[in-house]
């Protein structure tokens, strides 16, 4: 197997063993960037130089046997939403066209701590709100599997890049189901963790309440080591849990034997297409082999999350947005003739189409005379819909569902339908609304040869148990096909 | 018809903590533009703000000390708007769950006391400051200065009791002395860390119902305050009688021309978006700590003037003086404690202290309350002459030098050896002989005369009961 393609318990042990180092690693990622990003378009930045500078000091350690942990020379695509020390951070938008970050955020920094090379910025939706890619302020990355489709979003480039053999794992942030769905669409593990798992600090927010960094992973013991990497209680983000963290990838037993997997009857209705279903329902067969059950269950609040969604991710985007004003960062308009045109100009050019509706739609929903029935209404269905899914988990261990209603689709096939775009997320949405954990997993290819990933959702902060069932599915499901690329 | 005033202050105050509200930046003034900034307080992408302890812990002692209700749960919310010194494009404040509720302070206005109700006190972020280049109309462009952003503030909301601008001036005062005896704020308004706005209505006296109310902004002073609240009065009823209405708006006043005039209207006014801060998490505050931070609150001014009177019998004059700043208070309260007389300590302190103080600024005072206590104690036991003392006050003041090393130094030890003394008087007797003749002649006054020379003869160092007594005596004779 080619190095790019390993996972990085595999290149960990290939490492430790000296059997390669984190030099070659590096370089070989690399050439696979120089040979297939033409057609993929996942990087935004390459940081070449610094990356080999860390794969140079991580061979050092190895080399003297006193290596950092299991990502130490390992080669990462980060979603270009972190704030990189020195590198240049443009959250996918223009207005960030020239923005060099002056401090790397907590997960960065984590990350770098851990020994990771990164190997540069990754393509996005502009700031995280889109579900194709096709957002980006610059230009849409494809899908590995088949270029002509999207890649899913909003971190398209994080998946794609480890689908491509472009990174060998990848940092990506879920709002709505920017992590799970592009990890469905392109082959790859991807998970959101519970609100509060992962520290916030340095992530360039979309909508507070409901941002969460993941991991997106060749496989589930993959994820659980980058999420080791990266989770707990953060200082300087106070919405960040003090609650230990557990060792994820030495719970990786694989057995469930008894556990119950719910399957809600509301992820398998209407809109969700038939071929997806079935690969879906399949999984569930694969994890009554490992002696689970299958409890069918009911969560009716889920058919008002997107509605719900669609409120508070604006209104608080419509605020957070705010800061880019041209005044102390990023892009300014050059020629305006005051404070107000300077302001307007700035940003209706600096913002793409996306990003603009999403900040109309929040500050409408946020006004005097509107709040109560917008905002105020959302905050409390919110409520209704977490209560539902903490009841679901008194019943069950894990949910089971779809993770996007469709394999990729083509590119260009949904830009001028927000609505059916939107929709793309309606199986992934409701978990940020709860704040619970998810986590998608790939469970089959489509007749049209696209990958199709099934979602396991899990109560707060049992990332365990979650990893746990997902690792199960997998050993049960074997060798997933390699990315024809 | 005669109309009153229903007035209502919003009081911004200026918290003087170590570093800013929510990250580590010094919150020291007069720094070169922007160097006290870091990625938070400058909005950079990707910051998130962590909740400065010391501002909740100064907000609870002033919500006790104006009689409040401690919130036990409150929320941060964020303020909508754009404008360049606001690095966010909102400023972290709060807004349907204050930390401080239902409060009142007692003023005194003209010999009366009456109670304001306290609305609310919250806590919330300063803005940056914009520094335009040349003039103001004519300025091309204009420079953000991010120090002050982020500066801790509390705004202390009144409710609309106040019947007066002298009212108005009382309560602003009253908040003064509080925050200044908590040690939470400088209380300077010429400087901006105590600011205030005021929503002023007319309404018939007498009359319960409200009328439409203007806000005034750009008060930095006490006597502005005034001076804009009773120009703004004035132009009320004038409107009213003219059968005019008046708008609801907001006005500047202008302290050149003494004169308020309007800055927006309601239509222009903001809409805020006001929304729970989704960055923090509620703050939770525990009824131990509320009553450890009650426990531990310092005598306020009031309670300091009533135990001055009370206990050490000064008069309210002395005990509105010496409490006038906690700095004296605190000076005279510590010459007490050294063994000086409560009344003897008032008047060496509000005497040569305060007067020295004024004169030379209160940095230059070397002088500490224990040696104050022994120059007192030196006058008492007539170690020292009462005019001695002033001298070794003034010195001792200016060099921090032991009193009794100045006394000795400069010889100033009073003489109460009766023999050099009737020498003395003797001398000057013989001097002065139609003087003698005088008071002999019933002019008792000329004996004044008389001690001052033998003061002067002696260099000030005579006892002076000593040397009226020998003079008695001699012309007597």
């Amino acid at each position: 197997m080619k190095l790019y393609n390993k996972t990085i318990h595999d290149l960990h042990e290939d490492l430790k063993e000296g059997r390669v180092s984190s030099t070659r690693i590096t370089e070989d990622v690399f050439q696979r960037i120089d040979d297939v990003d033409d057609q993929v378009r996942a990087y935004l930045t390459l940081t070449r130089e610094s990356a080999m500078e860390s794969a140079d000091e991580a061979d050092e350690r190895y080399r003297k046997g006193d290596f950092l942990g299991q990502l130490d020379g390992i080669p990462m695509a980060v979603k270009d939403i972190f704030m990189t020390d020195g590198v240049k951070t443009t959250c996918g938008s223009k207005i960030l066209e020239n923005f060099i970050a002056p401090y790397d955020g907590t997960v960065v920094a984590k990350v770098k701590d851990s020994g990771a090379v990164i190997t540069g910025k990754v393509n996005m939706d502009e700031f995280a709100m889109g579900s194709s890619n096709e957002n980006s302020g610059f230009f849409p990355t494809h899908n590995p599997w088949n270029t002509d489709m999207v890649p899913g979003g909003s971190s398209g480039g994080s998946a794609s890049s480890v689908a491509a053999g472009e990174a060998i794992c990848a940092l990506g942030t879920d709002t709505g189901g920017s992590i799970r769905q592009p990890a469905s669409h392109c082959g790859v593990v991807g998970m959101k963790p519970t609100y509060g798992r992962v520290s916030r600090y340095g992530v360039i927010a979309f909508a507070s309440s409901l941002d969460q960094v993941g991991p997106l992973t060749r496989d589930v013991r993959d994820c659980a080591i980058l999420l080791k990497a990266i989770a707990g209680h953060d200082p300087a983000d106070s919405t960040s849990a003090k609650i230990p963290v557990p060792d994820y990838p030495s719970l990786l037993t694989g057995d469930v034997e008894g556990m119950r997997v719910g399957l809600p009857e509301e992820y398998f209705g209407e809109g969700l297409d038939p071929e997806v279903e079935e690969l879906v329902r399949a999984a569930v067969t694969i994890l009554e082999k490992r002696g689970m059950k299958p409890v069918p269950i009911s969560l009716p609040s889920t058919r008002y999350a997107v509605a719900t969604y669609y409120i508070i991710a604006p209104a608080e985007a419509s605020s957070n947005l705010a800061r880019y004003d041209g005044v102390r960062y990023g892009v300014r308009y050059p020629e305006a003739k005051g404070l107000m045109e300077m302001y307007k100009k700035t940003r209706s050019q600096g913002f793409g189409v996306e990003v603009q509706r999403r900040i109309m739609l929040g500050t409408f929903a946020l006004s005097a005379g509107y709040y109560d029935a917008y905002y105020g209404k959302a905050q409390r269905v919110r409520t209704m819909i977490r209560r539902e899914m903490d009841e679901a988990f008194s019943k069950v261990d894990v949910l089971l569902a779809p993770t996007a209603p469709t394999a990729a689709f083509p590119i260009g096939d949904r830009v001028d339908d927000p609505l059916r775009m939107y929709l793309s997320d309606v199986f992934t949405i409701p978990v940020n609304i709860a704040g619970v954990a998810g986590i998608s997993v790939p469970c089959g290819l489509s007749s049209e040869g696209l990958p199709v990933g099934v979602q396991l959702i899990g109560p707060s902060f049992k990332e365990e148990t979650l990893l746990n069932v997902a690792y199960a599915y997998e050993q049960e499901r074997g060798e997933f096909p390699e990315c024809p690329l | 018809m005669e109309y009153e005033p229903v007035i209502g202050l919003e009081v911004h105050a200026q918290l003087k903590t170590d570093s800013k509200l929510f990250c580590g930046c010094s919150t020291r003034f007069g720094k070169e533009p922007n160097a006290n900034t870091c990625p938070v307080c400058l909005g950079m992408p990707g910051v998130l703000p962590v909740l400065n302890r010391k501002v909740v812990q100064y907000t609870v002692m002033m919500g006790l000390a104006t009689n409040c209700r401690i919130a036990g749960e409150s929320i941060f919310a964020r303020k909508n708007y754009f404008y360049p010194d606001l690095p966010k494009g909102y400023q972290i404040s709060q807004y349907e769950a204050p930390i401080c509720e239902d409060g009142w302070v007692e003023i005194k206005a003209n010999g009366e006391a009456r109670r304001i109700g306290i609305t609310r006190i919250h806590m919330e972020e300063d803005a940056g400051k914009l520094v335009h280049e040349g003039a103001f109309d004519s300025s091309h462009s204009s420079f953000v200065d991010l120090n002050r952003a982020c500066v801790p503030l509390m705004e202390i909301v009144s409710e609309p009791d106040i019947r007066s601008p002298e009212e108005a001036g009382a309560y602003m005062r009253k908040l003064r002395d509080i925050v200044i005896y908590l040690g939470i704020c400088d209380g300077n308004m010429e400087e901006g860390s105590l600011r205030c706005d005021a929503n002023i209505s007319i309404r018939p006296r007498g009359s319960d119902t409200f009328g439409t109310r203007a806000e005034i902004k750009n008060m930095n002073s006490f006597r502005f305050l005034q001076a804009a609240l009773e120009y703004e009065f004035e132009r009320q009823v004038d409107l009213i009688r003219d059968d005019g209405h008046v708008v609801q708006e907001t006005r500047l006043f202008d302290s050149n021309r003494g004169v308020t005039s309007s800055m927006r209207s309601k239509e222009e006014a903001h809409d805020y978006r006001y929304f729970p801060e989704p960055d923090l998490v509620p703050l939770r505050i525990g009824p131990d700590w509320v009553e450890q931070v009650r426990q531990s609150l310092p005598e306020s001014r009031d309670e300091k003037i009533g135990r001055y009177v009370g206990e050490m019998k000064l008069s309210e004059y002395d005990a509105q003086v010496l409490t006038s700043d906690p700095v004296t208070a605190r000076f005279f309260e510590n010459v007490v404690r050294g063994g000086a007389k409560p009344k003897a300590a008032s008047n060496w302190v509000m005497g040569e202290f305060m007067r020295l103080v004024k004169e030379a600024g209160v940095e230059a005072a070397k002088i500490t309350p224990e040696q104050v206590a022994h120059i007192i104690m030196l006058v008492e036991t007539q170690a020292i002459s009462g005019s001695a003392a002033k001298a070794v006050f003034e010195q001792v003041f200016d060099t921090g030098q032991d009193p009794d090393r100045v006394v000795k130094e400069q010889g100033l030890a009073q003489v109460s050896d009766e023999g050099a003394i009737r020498e003395e008087v003797q001398r000057v007797l013989d001097d002065h002989p139609d003087d003698v003749a005088r008071f002999r002649a019933g002019k008792q006054k000329v004996l004044g005369f008389l001690v001052g020379q033998v003061m002067k003869a002696t260099k000030g160092k005579a006892n002076p009961k000593l040397v009226n007594e020998i003079l008695r005596e001699l012309l007597s004779k």
